[in-house]
């Protein structure tokens, strides 16, 4: 039976997911959850997540929520088939690979999320950007991203040599961000620009954020 | 070879550290970092954390920082000894427990930790609480809340009937605001409240709380 994701495909989290899968080579079923009407407000679809947030994910009876939670389970769970996102033979660099993905969730997510509110969602709710919002929040950005610049200059991906869940963590907010005019934030950056060329051009990336359009 | 963490007892991420450290009867030893003269900006310590933060974890020749990736860690490591934080030889509990790892870091934090800010550290910095900030926080903190009530009356811990790291990565910040005015906000919650009395009173987290004075 195949894994079936409820969410969006334009969705930052649900994409975050729908990477995973395809990395894995995983067959699933994307259903789409109609945010517009508030669907993910109300049962059925808060008994999936009850914090009424997309995506959620059903594989057989275990039925999860939370993007980076779903991903360290389909990790684990086919870690012999697909890409190998967590390093599971090697307690270090599984290791590392988690430090990098608290640092997406912790360091990275709040400041890019913050400005892809101001320059993308508020618009299409007639509210206009907060340009001093922006500013503070490319700053904080820019002190993270001087961070990886600085740990790409010595490995090849976050975690190390590997591809892994802290790379592609990061993908679904970079597809967005990269179309707005604050892009140089990461061109900038020479190892940091070369990290995105290489993770964004994968076949994987380029087949989910085809369709990550607003 | 111990390992060591380097933080501070009072910090709320070394703690978490810590009481994960107890409850697998890891042997660590706590190395203080001096915040205070900006031992964490320099570059010996960005070497360790290039953010520049507590804790640190050294074990051998592995560093890693982020407390829940150090926690994560830990109990991997010694998943076959003491208490079973994640439930590794299942992995449909395994995944619930990753589940409410997230909605701790997601969307508990975020709401705690604003108020934890400004009512405990913002003074030590000669600044007034702000209280809007609070008041905005203490809502959303209810809703969210609201959710573990629920989950509570059916579980009786976060990720199922089995206190997991999950429920551990709540203690540090919710130490706090229990002794903060707005104890009520969980004690109003039987089911949040249970909860809390229970993971409260383990032996890990009454050795770890010792410690947790800003005195």
């Amino acid at each position: 039976m195949a894994i079936k994701v409820l969410g969006s495909p334009v969705s930052t989290c649900t994409a975050r997911v729908l990477l995973c899968l395809c990395e894995k080579g995983l067959e699933y079923e994307l259903l789409p959850i109609d945010l517009a009407s508030g669907a993910h407000k109300r049962q059925p679809f808060l008994s999936l997540n009850p914090f009424g947030q997309i995506p959620a994910l059903e594989d057989g009876e275990v039925s999860l929520f939370e993007s980076r939670a779903i991903n360290r389970y389909l990790a684990r769970k086919h870690k012999d088939i697909g890409t190998d996102l967590l390093q599971s033979n090697s307690l270090v660099e599984s290791a590392l690979a988690e430090t990098w993905m608290e640092v997406e969730a912790h360091q990275f997510d709040r400041p890019i999320t913050a400005i892809l509110r101001q320059i993308i969602v508020n618009p299409m709710y007639g509210i206009a950007p907060d340009e001093k919002a922006i500013e503070t929040e490319m700053e904080k950005l820019g002190k993270v991203l001087d961070v990886y610049e600085e740990r790409l200059s010595k490995c090849k991906y976050l975690a190390g040599d590997n591809y892994s869940l802290a790379d592609l963590h990061h993908i679904p907010s970079l597809v967005y961000f990269m179309k707005t005019t604050k892009a140089n934030a990461i061109t900038s950056r020479p190892h940091v620009s070369a990290w995105w060329n290489d993770i964004s051009t994968k076949p994987v990336t380029v087949k989910i954020s085809a369709n990550m359009k607003v | 070879m111990a390992l060591k963490l380097h933080g501070l007892p009072m910090s709320t991420c070394t703690t978490r550290a810590m009481v994960c450290l107890h409850e697998k009867a890891v042997d660590f030893e706590l190395v203080p970092v001096n915040l205070f003269g900006g031992e964490h900006k320099q570059p010996s310590f960005l070497a360790k954390n290039p953010f520049g933060q507590i804790p640190v974890l050294e074990d051998g020749d592995v560093t890693l920082f982020e407390s829940r990736a150090i926690t994560a860690y830990v109990a991997e490591k010694f998943k076959e000894t003491g208490t079973d934080l994640i439930r590794h030889n299942n992995l449909k509990e395994a995944a619930l427990v990753k589940v409410w790892i997230e909605v701790e870091s997601q969307t508990f934090n975020p709401a705690i930790s604003p108020i934890i800010v400004e009512f405990f550290v913002a003074p030590k910095q000669g600044k007034t609480p702000d209280q809007a900030i609070i008041d905005a926080n203490l809502e959303r903190l209810g809703k969210v809340l609201d959710v573990y009530e629920s989950k509570l009356s059916s579980t009786k811990y976060l990720a199922g009937d089995f206190f997991s790291l999950a429920d551990l990565n709540h203690f540090p910040y919710t130490h706090y605001f229990m002794q903060s005015p707005w104890a009520s906000v969980v004690n109003d919650r039987p089911h949040v409240k249970a909860w809390w009395e229970d993971i409260s009173s383990r032996p890990a987290f009454k050795k770890v709380a010792e410690g947790m004075t800003f005195g």
